[in-house]
């Protein structure tokens, strides 16, 4: 198993047919995820040919691509001012996962989408995400699938690179699965989400916990983890030497008042229990030999 | 992005919110022009106001209420150029004078455990409001805003029932706090708050202070915001990174940094920052070439690091992803053709994932005297913060 994505997800594409949709389709498709389907209502009926033979269809909206194909996860590329309808047309049309890797969206309209979600039934990540992956099963988004094969060790991370660079360097023990959950200040799904469902999948064994300076989501999550999780969890936190009040990057990522301090959330994550490093390869070098202990 | 006061006067009357006239000036002599026009509403009194973007100007002195349109004249001589908090004043606001009877508070924000907004209000403003909140959290209302039905008339008059005002007080509130809430939305605010949001002695409701923060996200819906931004009071290598569609920050150490994506480049300032604990080194920036890119994005942001005087080394510090590690090497070896005998710095890159072997080969290859191949993050943050450190003692 994994969490969220399964080697049995049936993926569509919104936005396939721009320029970053065919990029990553392409790179989706080569590391074995099922993509049924494509959309774009102006060119609905149309096909597009993928390396390796294999035909894309498109559709004019999400609810005709799922009937007609089963497709229980949707990836948003769709530009930030289109976004919002983008993902409401998924909700509303009640696809189970819809992965929205647009940067740049607008809080408002972020706001806006997960609140239309909240009791339809679907599950967001993101946006400003580079999605998840289940190695060897399957992909939906931009995490490059030559990192790390599948293992048990489970990853969620709010920034894309120290994902890649986290499965990079536990490549030797391998993912269940690896959830980018994106650092702007409104996302769908939280470290909690994460922590709750790999806590519950019998094919992972311990939990690397990502965060960053910004919002209180960290120490929400150490609490839960006191409360809620028996594997093992390791953390780690970036952000140590982020200056008050500027922006690094991320929308979420900024540092206002006290609030959101890296130093905060590392305390409160270790009054939790989890063990946190200083740097990613301290934070691996922690997982190695929690992995270690357990195969012994 | 932060408003300034006047700004935000300026956004809320736009949408009629009621405000007190204000002019700003940036002499003294414009001060009291401004004062000659306004002075007259209030019976000749005006309220001069350092423009900064911190709190605690009133305790600073940088407001002050003038008699006379000489007496804002003098004031705002004294204000002008006043340090609050390491902002100078370059602008005050000339502001209408009020007979003030009560004062209020009132804010809406996201609210990011949440997902909503977050509607504060009470009756006791003109104070820390922080302050406030942990002191007596019960003097201060909060009510959560569906992002998709907003601050109408019911939510409103909720507001003001929690915050505890009577009746009639509350009547008067309520579309001024429906008129704030067409600022949050119909400006993609992510903060507005009014501090203190007055009762005059005559029984106006007027917003006599004001905090915007505008989403940049959704500038593409507000072409006018740009007119808003403070393109003075941005650094100058911001503003040419910005130019160039960098994300940069100065900070203001010596090590020079860049990488790709927030969260990697985050960490890389820190583990800098611990490297050079020993050594005295520390990070002097913080520069995202994004995902995906090109040789060209990874020359221009080499040239902002190294157009920063106060930079001794650099660390480039990329985890290909969907960036190719060859595009990286490419840009540096662009970046250091063309400066040629004006390159000086020296580099310390670390390169792994996509297209990692190419990227190394080309550095490999060019092999110049001034960049340095590490394997590890650490390993490099160690080199790059021992380099800078031997650059700024002079070794003769």
């Amino acid at each position: 198993m994994a969490i969220f994505l399964t080697a049995d997800s049936k993926v569509i594409v919104q936005g396939m047919t721009g320029s970053e949709g065919m990029k990553h389709t392409t790179r989706m498709l080569a590391s074995g995820t099922r993509i049924v389907g494509g959309v774009n209502p102006r060119k609905a009926g149309t096909s597009v040919d993928f390396p390796g033979d294999v035909s894309v269809p498109v559709f004019g909206t999400v609810a005709e691509a799922m009937t007609e194909t089963g497709a229980d996860v949707s990836v948003v590329f769709v530009p930030p001012a289109f976004a919002k309808a983008a993902v409401v047309e998924a909700v509303d049309a009640g696809i189970g996962l819809l992965v929205v890797i647009t940067e740049g969206i607008a809080v408002k309209d972020a706001a806006e989408f997960y609140n239309h979600s909240l009791g339809k039934g679907t599950r967001i990540i993101g946006p400003n995400c580079p999605g998840l992956i289940s190695p060897g099963q399957s992909n939906a988004g931009i995490i490059p699938a030559n990192i790390s094969g599948p293992g048990r060790v489970g990853l969620v991370s709010k920034s894309g690179t120290l994902t890649y660079q986290m499965m990079y360097e536990l490549r030797d023990f391998g993912f269940s699965s690896a959830v980018g959950i994106g650092g702007d200040p409104v996302i769908g799904t939280t470290h909690i989400d994460c922590l709750e469902a790999f806590e519950n999948d019998p094919d992972t064994d311990a939990i690397v916990m990502i965060g960053e300076i910004g919002g209180d989501a960290e120490e929400r999550a150490a609490a839960y983890v006191k409360e809620h999780v028996t594997k093992p969890v390791v953390g780690y936190v970036a952000g140590f030497t982020a200056p008050e009040g500027k922006t690094m990057g991320h929308a979420g990522a900024i540092v206002s008042g006290s609030a959101g301090t890296a130093q905060g959330k590392k305390e409160a994550l270790e009054a939790a229990g989890v063990k946190v490093g200083r740097t990613p390869s301290e934070t691996a070098d922690l997982m190695r030999q929690i992995m270690q202990g357990l195969q012994t | 992005m932060d408003l300034y006061e006047y700004q935000a006067r300026d956004v809320f009357e736009a949408h009629g919110v009621p405000v007190l006239a204000g002019a700003v000036a940036t002499t003294a002599a414009q001060a009291r022009a401004a004062a000659e026009q306004i002075g007259p509403k209030s019976g000749g009194v005006t309220v001069v106001k350092a423009q900064v973007k911190t709190g605690g100007r009133g305790k600073a002195g940088g407001v002050k209420v003038a008699k006379s349109a000489e007496e804002a004249e003098q004031l705002a001589g004294q204000i002008l150029g006043m340090d609050i908090k390491g902002h100078t004043v370059h602008t005050v606001m000339i502001a209408q004078g009020a007979q003030i009877a009560e004062e209020y508070y009132f804010s809406i924000l996201l609210d990011r455990a949440n997902r909503t907004y977050l509607a504060m209000c009470s009756k006791e403003g003109g104070v820390e409001i922080e302050q406030l909140a942990v002191e007596r959290p019960e003097a201060l209302a909060r009510v959560a805003v569906d992002p998709n039905v907003g601050v109408d008339e019911a939510k409103a008059q909720q507001i003001v029932a929690a915050a505890g005002f009577d009746a009639e007080t509350g009547a008067k509130i309520v579309p001024v706090l429906q008129r704030l809430w067409d600022v949050y939305a119909g400006e993609d605010a992510t903060l507005v708050e009014v501090n203190p949001l007055v009762k005059t002695a005559d029984g106006q409701i007027v917003a006599l202070d004001g905090k915007v923060t505008l989403d940049a996200n959704a500038d593409f819906r507000h072409p006018d915001h740009a007119a808003l931004e403070d393109a003075a009071a941005a650094d100058p290598l911001e503003a040419a990174a910005k130019e160039k569609g960098l994300n940069y920050v100065k900070l203001d150490g010596n090590v020079g940094i860049i990488g790709n994506g927030a969260g990697l480049v985050m960490s890389t300032l820190d583990v800098v920052a611990y490297a050079g604990e020993a050594v005295g080194s520390k990070p002097a920036n913080f520069l995202d070439i994004g995902g995906g890119a090109s040789a060209e994005v990874m020359a221009n942001g080499l040239a902002i690091i190294l157009g920063d005087e106060q930079v001794r080394s650099v660390f480039v510090n990329v985890f290909g992803g969907i960036t190719s590690c060859d595009a990286v090497a490419n840009g540096i070896v662009g970046a250091l053709r063309t400066l040629g005998d004006g390159a000086t710095k020296p580099l310390v890159v670390r390169l792994d994932g996509n297209n990692v072997e190419e990227g190394r080969r080309i550095l490999a290859e060019f092999d110049h005297p001034l960049v340095t191949i590490e394997e590890t993050m650490d390993g490099a943050a160690s080199k790059a913060a021992e380099l800078a450190a031997a650059a700024a003692t002079p070794s003769n």
